[in-house]
Order: C-alpha cells, then structure tokens, then sequence
C-alpha cells in the first residue's frame, strides 16, 4: 500500500469537506462542519468485496488467549496451569482443550487448596478433571500451616494471603517456570497494569515499576533458574465476556455460580455463607436467602450476593445491570486498602 | 461465527483496540474517566472509591480523573509509568482501553500499549496547542503502524467554545497526521470536564456537527493490526499437533489475509512447497481462516515443518532473510552499538542474532534520519541486523506480525528493544 498523503484532492476548509469513503465501506456523513480527513482511500481493514464474516468479540478474545497458552507451552520448560474451581478457571480448561486437543495438555493443572473450600466446588473439580483425563496436583494451605511456613490464623481467619506461601513453596518444588492463572485485568486497579506474561524474580516478587515491555503478541518466555513467569490468557475479558462465553461453550461450573437458598450471615457489608469456618456470633442474625457467587474463592472471604439468577442467560441479564464490581461485591480481601491487591501480588499472590 | 448470548450483533469488527496519548495535564486521565463513566462502566464502588480519593486530596466534588488511578508509586509521584487497560463497551462494539504513560522514560510501556491499536486517541489541551510530547508519542504511534487518529480538543470550556480554538488545534494535528501518513484523522471539541462531545454530544457548540467521541470510537475502523497490509496472509507455526491416529497438523494464529483448503502454500524458510488439506479448530473443519483466528492447519505432504516455520500463500509468500534493516525503539540503558550481539523473537522464532551497523537515529521532531554510530534509551533509529537463523519478513507496513520483532539480553533476558523491518516511510533523510 503506497501511503500517498494528499490522495484525496484537500480541502483548503474543513467545512466544505465531505467525508470519504473508506476502502468500500459506505459511512454515514455525519455532518459537514467537522474535522474528518481520510488521506489514505486504501485505509480500514473492513469492508472488502466478498469478505469473510467478521470473527465476533468472543472469536478474538479466545484465539488470542489459545495463541497465549500455545505460546507459553512452547516457549517455558515447565509450566503448570493454576485451577481454582471458579468460573476463570474452568474457561482456561476449555481454552487448554481448544488449543491442545487431540494432544494431552502439555502442563499438569494444579489446585491451591486453602482447605476452606465449598463442598460444591470441589466435587466440580474433581468432575472436570476425570472428564478431561489430565493430571491435577493439590498444594495444601494446611500442608503449609502445619509444616510452620505460615502462621495458622484461626478457624474462622482467612486463608487468602497464605496461599502466595504455599504457591510460590509449590513452584520451587515442582520447578514450575510459567503458571497459566484465570486473573483478569478488569478486576483491579493494580491487575489492570500487568502485562500477559508476567515476570516474577527468584521471590516470586512481582516489581510494577520495572515490567518487560510486551510488544505486539511476542511473548517472551525466557527465565533464568528460580525466576518464573505467571501467564494470563483472559488479560482482556471481562466479567460479562467470561459469562457470554460460558453460555456460548455451555461450560460447566460449580453449582453455586447460580441462584440458590442459603443459611447467610452478613458480615462486614458481605453476605458470608455459614459453615464450620463461618461460625455466626452470638449478635449475628443467620438468615435464609436466595444467593449466588460471583466469585469463588475462601468460603471465609467471598461474599455471597442476593440473586435469582438461575441460568447462564439470566447471570449475563444480571451482570449487565449489576451496580457492583465483581470483586467489590464479593472479596473481603480486597477491601484492606486502596492498594490490596498490589501488595499481594507483589508477594506473589496469583 | 456462533451467536452469544447478550451480544449485540456489532457491523464490521466488534473489537476495537485504542491507545490514549497525552501530554501530562492536558486531561486524559479526566477523558477516560469521563468516557468510563458516561457509558456507565463504573460501579458504585469504583465511583465510592473515586469520591473518596477525591475527598482525600481536597476536590470538590467527583474528579474523574482518579478513575484511572493505579499503581502505589504513581499515585505517590502523580505520574503514570505503565500502561493500565481498561474496558468499555456500547451495544456497537467492545473497548479494549490502553492508556498510555507519557514520560519520555516509560517510551517503553507507551509502545507496549500503542503495539497492538487499531487507533489512538490524542487528547490536546486545545488552549495550548500541540505539545512536543505528544507530538513524540504521535510520531511513535505511527512508528508503530497505528494509521487512525482521534483527537480530543480538550478543555474547550476554557476556551470559551470557540471554534476558532478548535480550528487552530485541528490545522496543527491535521499537519501531523499528513506528515506521518496517518489514514484517517478526525478532531472532536470536548470538554473531559463537563462531558460535552465525549459520549454525549454538545449543545454549546453548535458550530459543531461531528460525531462526539465515543460515535467516532464506533465507526473507526477496527482490527487493523491484523488485517490491514498487502503481504497476503502468513501463519507463523507455533506448535505441531501429533494425531493419534498419524500425521500431524500446524497451529497458529492468522494474520494479513485468510487461508482456505486447497490454498497452495510455502513453508518458509525452507521453502518446500505443498497444499493445506484442512483448515480447522478445536470445533471442527473451517471453508476459511480470517487473519486473527487461531487454527490448525494440515499440509498434502509429510514434510519436516517445526515451531518458528512460516506459512504462506505460494503466490504471495515472505522474504528470507539473514542480514536486513529494520528501525528499532531502543529501550535499554546501554547504548546500542555495531558488534553487539542478542537474541531476536521473530514470530515464533527465537535466534541469535547480531547489530552490524548502527545507520541512523531518528529525530522525532523534524522526522529526519541523521547519522549516528548508536542508540540510547528511548531512541529511535536504524540499524543493519544480522540472524543466526534465515527469517521470513515482511515489510512492517505490509505485516505487523510478520514485520515485528523484540531484541533480547542474552544475560539478562531483559527486552531491549521492539524491531520493525524496513525504514519507516515519514521518515526523511536530510538534503545536505
Ligand atoms: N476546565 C477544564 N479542565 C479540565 C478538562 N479536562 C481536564 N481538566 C483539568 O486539567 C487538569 C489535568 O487533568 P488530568 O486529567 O489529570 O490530566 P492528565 O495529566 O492528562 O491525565 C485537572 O485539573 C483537570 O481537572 C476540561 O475539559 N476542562
């Protein structure tokens, strides 16, 4: 394409300027009196004669997350993809299949288990896992408590900062240099930052202020010894493309992902579902609800929120005309301090 | 493709993928706030956060700006350094948002984020004028293949709605966007601060009849990174798929025009020739693969095809090469010099690879090329390369995948810089 600056006659005044057409595509002259130069006839990709149907938004997001996993299966020595039980989680296991089948998945699944599971979503794990045939390695909270790597915060404490223990313990004794995780630059202000491929030194530290640069899709794999990668292959989805996706792939989730009845307590603004970690005090009120989660996390610090949403369709209605962030809504985590998440991950947190 | 729940059906690409330029106080921050908040992507709590904010450094009021707050260090500094995403969308399109760091010392993340637009967005303080930062960024946006610009004429309250204000800004980045060769370039009067013409349109100018912002947003042209170009299409190999049953086939992710079976093809840098038997992805069998899309492919012949490979159209095929020039943005603090050795990911290549001459360094102000023996941090410039392994290329205009290239550190792994075959075409060479 030749760039002829000028190839349109220019207008000496804007306002006399009507606008071109670009490459085929007819647009609607919006108005005469803007400032609208097309000086390339050739320009925009769209609108060709006999053009092919044009991938939807769904098509791109998972051709690029399927290019990431290929990418870092390639290029990384041992990389292990990171399962939660939740909903990202159980995309990045469609998104494996859809880049690895008929080929076994060249990396073991891993679950960091913090022990305060909800029933439902470990019986989800483990049916996903005997369907798909692939390894899955467990690496204990518990196992991390009761070896001294961490203090044990209690029956009712939360859990969630100690899995970056027992994670980063996990990647050096597997030897682990890239992990595949579901987290998505929508969630936060401090995700929103982090490149696709994530560097992470010999800590496991994650350093903001001195990413690689990461240019156009060349993702470069290369660590030295004890140095890992974390990789994010949903980086541009959303909440609401996870959920479209789910419903256009028809991927099973846990059960708790859609509406049901409860015995919850409210706590700190959040609605916590009651179990042997989550004992109600005495000044605390147990109600019986119609909840679902819109996040899967610690049953000590996901909040539960009021919803009638009980199939794929009526989440997506849900989600749409939700006035709550996700994780707003829903972690209690991340309701520390402005900057929560950052610190976490600077410790190696997922 | 398969219809989506909740999707509206979008005309022409549904994705589009913009980076914001500005110079420090000129009102980006303010716009994507503004832009985030009026097609009502911000929750209750991210707007609770932001009042917050605002309360804590004494505004009055909700300043939108905070909306794109980030990380601890730039809240501390009041500086951007890395490139955050954000994500809008309208029952027309998705969003995928970078703004972009404009200090000359984060060039690198400023690059990181314009790599992959379709378009970027340019916010000028239309009481200023263009500042020499953005007319940097600008240039390097270009650099980069982004061939749409859509500028905000910001703070058009303080210049009292004058379209006279706005005509000057529009003749001073009109210049710009001829200079570089941009495609399109289209210039909106706003106010990020009031709202007027960013997603709703302004009854204080009524000299005014564009599109606002956010309209303009819709109809750009979108996914010109992968389309856009004249080299026919190329499917770098990433990974080859054994079949239980025998045979193997080839993955990888489209780019410059579609496949098709029956397509007579080249396998580069090899070069033997064959016909792709089957276009396909995990859901079955494809009558065509459009640039962007991740599929695999299966060749007529047995042929020794790996990881790094090149497939192309017979008629339409790449360039191998050993020795080429290609312009680089230098982001290391070490100089580059002649002699000094690298390795270079190439699509899914990864070579070593050597700098045999320095030529030129580019001077983002008055787009000439002037000699030079090296490069420093955040410079531009030309270089003669050497590859241990003979690369398929396009030119970068052609092909943004295959024109493409980051230079490594050997010791250090560390990116040093992001290459592009060719000289870029704005690019002048001085009359002496
Ligand atoms: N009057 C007026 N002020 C604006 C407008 N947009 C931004 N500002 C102000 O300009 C200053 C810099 O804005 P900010 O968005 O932080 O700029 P950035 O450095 O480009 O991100 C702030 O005080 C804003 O409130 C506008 O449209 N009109």
């Amino acid at each position: 394409m030749t760039n002829q600056i000028g190839f349109y006659p220019f207008p000496d005044r804007f306002d006399r300027f009507q606008m071109a057409k670009i490459s085929g595509a007819t647009r609607n002259d919006i108005g005469a009196a803007h400032m609208t130069t097309t000086i390339d006839a050739q320009a925009g990709g769209t609108g060709r004669p006999n053009a092919p149907p044009s991938p939807d938004h769904l098509d791109l997001l998972e051709a690029h997350a399927v290019f990431v996993m290929r990418e870092v299966a390639a290029e990384c020595e041992r990389p292990v993809l990171l399962f939660s039980g939740g909903k990202d989680s159980a995309v990045l296991l469609r998104l494996a299949e859809k880049a690895f089948r008929p080929g076994r998945f060249p990396f073991p699944v891993m679950h960091v288990d913090t022990g305060h599971n909800f029933d439902e979503v470990l019986e989800f794990r483990d049916k996903a896992m005997a369907g798909l045939g692939e390894e899955l390695l467990v690496a204990s909270v518990q196992d991390s408590i009761d070896r001294g790597r961490v203090p044990d915060p209690g029956p009712g404490g939360s859990r969630n900062r100690l899995q970056s223990v027992t994670l980063l313990d996990a990647i050096a004794a597997h030897g682990f240099d890239a992990c595949i995780g579901g987290a998505r630059r929508d969630e936060d202000k401090a995700r929103a930052k982090e490149r696709v491929l994530s560097f992470r030194d010999v800590f496991g530290q994650w350093d903001p202020r001195h990413q690689r640069p990461e240019l156009w899709h060349l993702y470069h794999g290369r660590v030295r010894t004890g140095e890992h990668l974390r990789a994010f292959p949903l980086s541009d989805w959303t909440e609401l493309d996870v959920w479209q996706y789910i419903g256009r792939e028809h991927i099973a989730l846990p059960s708790i992902y859609f509406a049901h009845q409860r015995p919850v307590v409210e706590r700190d603004d959040m609605l916590l579902a009651v179990s042997e970690w989550v004992v109600p005090n005495p000044d605390e009120v147990v109600e019986d609800l119609t909840v679902r989660f819109r996040t899967v996390g610690d049953a000590t610090g996901t909040g539960a929120v009021r919803s009638h949403a009980h199939t794929v369709d009526d989440v997506i209605a849900e989600i749409a005309s939700s006035r709550v962030s996700e994780r707003g809504a829903t972690r209690a985590d991340d309701r520390f301090s402005e900057t929560s998440m950052e610190d976490r991950k600077r410790e190696g947190y997922f | 493709m398969t219809s989506t729940p909740g999707a509206e059906p979008a005309s022409g690409s549904s994705l589009l993928r913009f980076a914001t330029i500005g110079s420090v106080d000129d009102g980006k921050s303010t716009l994507i706030g503004r832009l985030l908040h009026d097609t009502k992507q911000l929750f209750d709590d991210q707007l609770e956060a932001v009042a917050s904010a605002s309360r804590r450094h004494g505004v009055e009021g909700v300043d939108l700006a905070f909306v794109t707050d980030g990380l601890r260090a730039e809240r501390e500094q009041g500086i951007t350094i890395d490139v955050a995403y954000r994500y809008a969308s309208t029952p027309r399109r998705k969003f995928v948002i970078a703004d972009c760091p404009g200090h000359v010392q984060y060039t690198r993340n400023m690059a990181t984020g314009a790599s992959t637009a379709d378009l970027a967005v340019v916010v000028v303080d239309a009481t200023t004028g263009l500042r020499e930062q953005t007319r940097r960024h600008t240039c390097i946006a270009a650099l980069l293949g982004v061939r749409h610009l859509l500028v905000a004429a910001n703070k058009m309250d303080l210049a009292g709605w004058d379209e006279a204000t706005y005509r000057s800004v529009g003749d001073e980045v009109d210049a710009l966007a001829r200079r570089l060769g941009m495609a399109t370039v289209t210039v909106v009067p706003v106010s990020a601060l009031l709202g007027d013409n960013v997603a709703v349109a302004s009854t204080r100018m009524p000299w005014y009849r564009g599109p606002t912002l956010l309209h303009a947003l819709e109809e750009a042209p979108a996914g010109a990174w992968a389309h856009e170009g004249d080299g026919g299409a190329r499917l770098p190999v990433q990974w080859v798929v054994r079949h239980p049953g025998g045979g193997r086939s080839y993955a990888g992710m489209v780019s410059g025009g579609t496949f098709r079976p029956g397509d007579d093809v080249v396998v580069l840098p090899g070069g033997q020739r064959s016909r792709l038997t089957s276009v396909e992805t995990f859901d079955g069998p494809l009558d065509e693969a459009p640039a962007s899309l991740s599929v695999t492919v299966r060749l007529d012949d047995e042929l020794d095809v790996s990881r790094g490979d090149l497939i192309a159209p017979a008629g339409s095929s790449a360039e191998v090469v050993r020795e080429f020039d290609a312009t680089l943005c230098w982001f290391a603090d070490p100089p580059v010099e002649a002699g000094r050795r690298f390795r270079i990911k190439h699509t899914t290549r990864l070579t070593p690879a050597q700098t045999v001459s320095v030529l030129s360094r580019l001077d983002v102000g008055s787009l000439e090329l002037e000699s030079t023996s090296a490069l420093g941090p955040n410079e531009i410039g030309v270089v003669r390369l050497a590859v241990g392994t003979p690369l398929a290329v396009d030119p970068y205009r052609a092909n943004r995948v295959t024109g493409s290239f980051v230079m490594i550190d050997e010791q250090t792994n560390a990116t040093v810089a992001a290459g592009m075959v060719g000289v870029p075409e704005f690019a002048a060479v001085p009359q002496r």
